[in-house]
């Protein structure tokens, strides 16, 4: 660091954020961080003792921004969170204290999107399964390796039809899929079908693409009765939250035929998906890494750089959540 | 599976079996395997693959008077010196769309026709193309791998995906599979550009006249052409090296499209970025050293294959047996020109 550090504005790091880890040099020539996974002391005691003055965080999708960790942070006036969601962070309680909250927006929507559409892709197509058939010496043999089924024609249901859900559809469209969603909201300009309840929607789909956010009306949205209205041809994609589903029961109508496979990016313990997932041929397995892309950590890293420095400036923030 | 059709001594198949006409496999591909009763039921089917015979031994024994003939692609040759052998065949269909195993100018000069499965396998050949092309760019497969193995959270190793949109995707042969793939991967964002036999008019993208061009200006380059005698070996080192290290290569075509001992030792040379093959030279033959790259998705031949399209193929296929014992039109004839 230069002989002017101090001048450098000082921004407590909680997770930490993989875009912190990747651009740890760039960040670290432009402010002053607090990084309390480097002490040794637990979090409270490091932001009680460190952190008193600080008054903008970074956190990270997964770390759990709590009013107990809040009260720890007397000066905090905003926080910049590197994912879309904000699951994570008692928003009730930063409204109370005045505490800005800035996030990625609808920054990685398409790159969710993508991947909605590649795991999708990859369940009904066996890409993965294949992959490890023939890696693992196995082909050609008896029995062949089985026939995929087709996407063109499937029977789409998004549920939450916000940005993400809508790239998802723009995509599947072009594969001659059909569209029909379930959200909060209709959506007035939109020419797919909306369905005013889940499991409606899963009647009516063969394939259910989870975008929604995770709040208490989301949670376990997709229970066993969503699933067997899906049916056993039935693909449900999740690329939000894992406790969306509920898992226990996912793997129960796997293992029992009565949905036909998945494609997960996230799960409700993560890092631990049900370990009986693992066994399972018709199920494709992602870290949560649904934006890591170098291109969106990239610009991730402009953002969070740009939503400090208009902070540190007294101008607006670049993308400060919407009031709800 | 069904049972045995008994061997018919020449000239007396006709009584022995009924009305069924002779239809003569050479070697099973897949659709004659899935749909092998259906077939059974309405053909004397004469299963060269199955006799201790050495095969013109067979062919002269029992396919005097074979009219036609079902065959896979990726291992049967229907050459002049085949057909020399079936004097009575006048008709050969093949369970794909491809015909490159085919002598079509020895077909068409001793009146042959020869029929394909048209356009069902090409929408789900488009799909299966950008899936790889998401799985190679985004580490799909190998990410579920390592989650399997317990993995995560994955090391600072793992590498970082790399967005679909924005890249430059070159598609090898803007044809049915490559028209459908262009404007699949348009609705991500992709920019596509092509080099084909010609230059199609109507076609919103760049055309580059070699494939060389197409593959300097390009981040993937697709492989959606035919096998032929001017497209074997295609994709050599210099293409690889205009792709560049950065550059993925997709082969959802046909494997002697590539020159797979070069690919294969500039991907383990790291000469480019990655690759994602459904078809391989020497098929079933893959070389081992893919097996430990991870930048590398290995398919086995099923990029056309869904049990949808599959269905329609063996309706065709029989449509066109069926057809032509009616002496009816075919459904689906083709010209020396295709």
């Amino acid at each position: 660091m230069g002989s002017g550090d101090e001048q450098l504005p000082e921004i407590v790091v909680l997770g930490p954020p993989v875009v912190f880890a990747l651009y740890d040099q760039q960040f670290s020539s432009r402010f002053r961080f607090l990084r309390p996974w480097e002490s040794e002391e637990p979090l409270p005691q490091f932001l009680a003792s460190r952190a008193r003055s600080t008054q903008a965080a970074i956190c990270s999708g997964d770390f759990s921004l709590s009013a107990a960790v809040l009260a720890n942070l007397p000066s905090l006036r905003l926080v910049v969170t590197s994912s879309a969601g904000l699951n994570h962070i008692d928003l009730t309680e930063c409204r109370r204290r005045g505490i800005a909250v800035a996030y990625a927006g609808n920054f990685f929507s398409p790159d969710v999107a993508d991947l909605a559409v590649g795991l999708l892709i990859d369940v009904l197509r066996k890409v993965s399964a294949g992959n490890r058939f023939v890696k693992n010496g196995l082909w050609p043999n008896k029995p062949d390796f089985p026939l995929g089924f087709k996407l063109g024609g499937k029977r789409v249901g998004i549920v939450g039809l916000g940005s993400i859900g809508f790239e998802v559809a723009k995509r599947l469209k072009a594969f001659g899929c059909g569209i029909s969603y379930y959200s909060r909201k209709k959506k007035p300009f939109v020419s797919y079908t909306s369905y005013s309840t889940i499991h409606e929607l899963a009647s009516n789909c063969n394939v259910l693409v989870l975008c929604c956010s995770l709040t208490e009306q989301t949670h376990h949205l997709v229970n066993r009765e969503v699933m067997l209205a899906l049916g056993k041809d039935g693909v449900i994609v999740n690329i939000a939250r894992g406790a969306v589903i509920d898992e226990k029961e996912l793997v129960a109508c796997l293992l029992r035929g009565e949905i036909a496979g998945a494609g997960l990016d996230v799960f409700e313990h993560e890092p631990r998906p049900s370990p009986e997932l693992y066994q399972l041929n018709n199920v494709v397995l992602s870290p949560h890494n649904a934006v890591l892309t170098e291109e969106s950590m990239e610009g991730l890293y402009q953002l969070i750089c740009g939503n400090l420095d208009a902070f540190f400036t007294g101008k607006p923030l670049l993308s400060q959540i919407p009031d709800e | 599976m069904g049972q045995e059709i008994n061997p018919q001594t020449n000239g007396f198949h006709h009584h022995l079996n009924g009305d069924r006409p002779d239809l003569l496999v050479l070697r099973p591909g897949l659709l004659f395997k899935v749909f092998e009763q259906e077939f059974l039921a309405k053909f004397n089917v004469l299963k060269a693959f199955e006799s201790p015979l050495p095969l013109d031994k067979y062919l002269r024994d029992h396919a005097q008077s074979a009219r036609a003939i079902l065959c896979e692609a990726i291992v049967t040759r229907i050459t002049a010196d085949l057909l020399l052998q079936l004097p009575a065949l006048q008709l050969v269909v093949a369970d794909g769309t491809g015909v490159n195993h085919i002598d079509l100018a020895e077909c068409h000069r001793r009146g042959i026709s020869v029929t394909n499965t048209g356009d069902v396998f090409s929408e789900d050949t488009a799909d299966y193309g950008v899936g790889l092309l998401i799985d190679v760019l985004r580490r799909i497969s190998r990410a579920d791998a390592f989650v399997r193995r317990g993995s995560w959270p994955l090391t600072p190793e793992f590498p970082v995906g790399r967005k679909v949109g924005g890249k430059r995707v070159g598609i090898v042969g803007l044809g049915n599979i490559g028209t459908k793939l262009a404007k699949r991967v348009e609705a991500f964002g992709c920019k596509v550009s092509y080099n084909s036999r010609t230059k199609k008019q109507s076609a919103p993208y760049d055309f580059y006249p070699t494939v060389v061009d197409l593959a300097s200006q390009s981040d993937i380059l697709i492989i959606c052409c035919s096998l032929t005698d001017k497209t074997r070996h295609i994709i050599n080192a210099e293409v690889l090296n205009a792709l560049g290290k950065n550059g993925i290569l997709i082969n959802i075509g046909r494997g002697p499209i590539v020159d797979e001992e070069t690919l294969v030792k500039y991907l383990v040379d790291a000469k480019i970025a990655g690759a994602a093959m459904d078809v391989y030279e020497n098929e079933p033959r893959v070389p081992s050293e893919l097996f430990g790259l991870d930048n590398v998705v290995l398919s086995p031949h099923r990029g056309a294959f869904t049990e949808e399209a599959f269905f329609d193929a063996f309706k065709i296929v029989m449509g066109n047996l069926d057809a032509f014992f009616a002496n009816k039109s075919l459904l689906t004839p083709l010209t020396t020109n295709e």
